[in-house]
């Protein structure tokens, strides 16, 4: 159950090796979760990511997650929850991909980022409903509202997915699910390695805090950092001829 | 039957349950045998703080429909939910009294034993378990049982928070009142150990003491009551004075306000006086308020109550929490005697401090994770009836009772049919 603070006693992570969702986790380990559940593709990364969370004193334990298998969505996810109550449910599979004009590489993208995020996170939403009580988290990002040029395709599968959330959020009103959708701007993580960082670039620790923050005070959407808001709010604004002249 | 989310009256953690309002006690174990997989949990009026009276995803019998009641003699037998205020309006003015109430009338029999409630006068009374006579409850197989004094069942269900069943009927004992008065002596305190030793010094039958722990030495005011004679006619009890509209935003109350508010609390308080007041007003001030919990806005509070031992353990809470600088308004101080026999019953002798807490109060989560080692540390308990944020590690440390009450729990309910958002998060 999640407490009057909103801190979770158990975490299920969808794309469970996302530096992210990993800072968040270790944070709501430290505070009041005890059971984590680590949706992934097998590999060594989630393996050392669970490994991880146990040395902080969680139980942990890793689901094979495979985003383009929609179809086994709702049996993964089902399995999950038939062994207790899920308290938050933080969907964070998305990948960024290289900004090439290849058709396939963009459907991969999309088919990850968002028609894999969006099925994984309505097979949790249903199951949370039946429990009554829980927070889903949506791993969106600034560039859901205003694509650059350096990631056009990542960020239309964002857009995607943020307006799917925006509106689930609203059909789950008053069922005892909230919707929680984190816009994060540049973070520094595997996924951006190598990458010129953008203006009010952040670390997935500052990202956790903010969701953190974020569960406590029942935010629907956020931004990290904070400003980020005010940031986008302008961008969204400027005309295409001046935005595109942006660096980026 | 509808769909309904429910939550306490600190109205932090909501979640959506079915509720049933059964009519009867057949309706009722009906609904008991049909409620599923996610089990069922009785609810009267809602005045928990956190989460035992909700169920996501399962089963709510809300028990407001059971609540006749008969005085016979020297007893009350009263429906499971029957509220303490409708029998105190037929008691008082037979010249009778329950011989304990919790701050608010607006509690059910049911209640009152599930929360093993306690009120201002703990030292000479004990808890409500200490007034009752018997009561039947209604186990999982949807059969009633007679349960008193001295069984298993009646002492894991009195502080059970309605895990072992529904209580579906209690019988009490009233005490003689001579009026509806109370001789009440009002006393101001400037430290903390001013008013320890007042309250420790107390003869009166009823003690309470409202704490400014947002002051730098804890001040306080000492409010000591016995039953005293009067006309006859007074009425004891008023219906509430003001209500607090639905929509008020949070972060009303902060630290300025808090200070302030406890500020105006102490100074218009008389240095002492003695004066006649009514029953009501006396045990129940803020039910003058109707909906009083919604100046707290959306995000709700938390009522944080505690009980140590004599010894340093309330003085190291207090000014852990005066440090901290998180708000706190008017923080209620009391006395009690030696625990009953409940197995998860609050009360323990010494000291117990009730504060309330804006819940998104920055670092307040963490000040309380603090609070609650300081307290085991004391050797002392949070209140299960207030809870809605305690870590389940700490439960069997500071419920020595819990072992036992798993066992009995486990026999008067093998398949685990009473389940509630408070057992869910504490493991109960």
């Amino acid at each position: 159950m999640n407490n009057a603070f909103r801190d979770p006693q158990s975490l299920l992570i969808v794309g469970g090796t996302s530096d992210i969702a990993l800072a968040t986790a270790r944070l709501l380990v430290r505070r009041r979760a005890r059971r984590v559940v680590l949706a992934a593709r097998p590999s060594e990364a989630l393996t050392r990511a669970a490994d991880g969370l146990r040395g902080l004193g969680a139980a942990v334990e890793t689901v094979a997650f495979e985003a383009t298998a929609v179809g086994d969505h709702e049996k993964t996810f089902g399995e999950v929850f038939a062994e207790g109550d899920i308290d938050v449910v933080l969907v964070a599979c998305g990948v960024l991909g290289t900004n090439a004009l290849d058709p396939v590489k963009a459907a991969e993208i999309a088919s990850v980022t968002y028609v894999g995020a969006m099925s994984a996170t309505l097979a949790c939403a249903n199951a949370l409903r039946e429990q009554g009580h829980g927070t889903l988290v949506v791993l969106s990002s600034v560039a859901a509202e205003r694509p650059r040029r350096a990631n056009f395709v990542y960020a239309s599968a964002k857009a995607g997915l943020d307006s799917f959330a925006q509106g689930l959020s609203d059909v789950l009103h008053g069922s005892g699910v909230q919707v929680l959708v984190v816009r994060p701007g540049f973070v520094h993580t595997k996924m951006t390695k190598g990458l010129p960082p953008a203006p009010f670039a952040s670390t997935p620790d500052a990202v956790a805090v903010a969701i953190h923050a974020g569960l406590r005070s029942q935010a629907g959407t956020i931004w990290v950092p904070g400003v980020l808001r005010l940031v986008m709010a302008v961008l969204r604004r400027l005309p295409r001829a001046i935005f595109r002249r942006l660096p980026g | 039957m509808s769909d309904a989310l429910l939550a306490g009256w600190g109205r932090t953690s909501p979640s959506r349950a079915r509720v049933l309002r059964p009519g009867s006690v057949a309706e009722l174990a009906a609904a008991v045998q049909a409620a599923g997989g996610r089990g069922v949990i009785a609810r009267g009026l809602g005045r928990s703080y956190g989460d035992p009276a909700q169920n996501g995803g399962g089963v709510v019998v809300d028990l407001t429909r059971l609540r006749k009641f008969e005085l016979t003699g020297e007893r009350i037998v009263a429906e499971g939910g029957a509220s303490l205020g409708e029998l105190i309006r037929a008691l008082v003015p037979r010249g009778r009294f329950l011989p304990v109430v919790p701050g608010t009338r607006h509690v059910t029999v049911g209640g009152a034993v599930a929360a093993d409630v306690h009120g201002k006068n703990h030292p000479a009374d004990g808890s409500f378990a200490a007034h009752v006579e018997e009561f039947d409850l209604l186990t999982a197989d949807g059969s009633v049982r007679t349960v008193r004094p001295g069984d298993q069942a009646f002492h894991a269900t009195t502080g059970g928070m309605g895990l072992t069943g529904v209580v579906t009927r209690a019988v009490l004992r009233p005490i003689p009142i001579p009026s509806p008065l109370l001789r009440v002596e009002t006393r101001r305190c400037r430290d903390l150990d001013d008013v320890l030793t007042r309250l420790s010094g107390s003869t009166a039958r009823y003690a309470v003491a409202w704490l400014d722990c947002l002051s730098e030495r804890g001040r306080g005011i000492v409010d000591e009551a016995t039953h005293t004679e009067g006309p006859a006619a007074t009425a004891a009890l008023k219906g509430p004075l003001l209500s607090v509209p639905p929509h008020i935003p949070g972060g009303l109350l902060n630290r300025h306000t808090a200070t302030l508010f406890n500020h105006l609390w102490y100074c218009k308080a008389p240095r002492t006086s003695v004066r006649s007041m009514p029953l009501g007003a006396y045990f129940h001030p803020l039910d003058r308020i109707r909906d009083w919990n919604r100046i707290y806005g959306p995000p709700g509070f938390v009522q944080y109550q505690f009980a140590v031992p004599y010894g340093e353990g309330l003085k190291n809470v207090v000014r852990r929490i005066g440090r901290s600088g998180v708000p706190s308004f008017l923080a209620v101080l009391k006395r009690l005697g030696p625990a009953g026999e409940g197995l998860l019953s609050f009360p323990i002798e010494g000291w117990t401090l009730a504060l309330d807490f804006p819940a998104t109060a920055p670092g307040l989560p963490e000040l309380l994770d603090a609070c609650d080692q300081a307290v085991i540390d004391a050797g002392g308990r949070v209140y299960l009836a207030k809870d809605a944020r305690l870590a389940p590690e700490s439960l069997p440390v500071m419920y020595p009772g819990l072992a036992r009450f798993r066992e009995i729990r486990a026999q008067l309910d093998p398949a685990g049919v009473f389940q509630s958002d408070l057992a869910r998060r504490l493991r109960l």
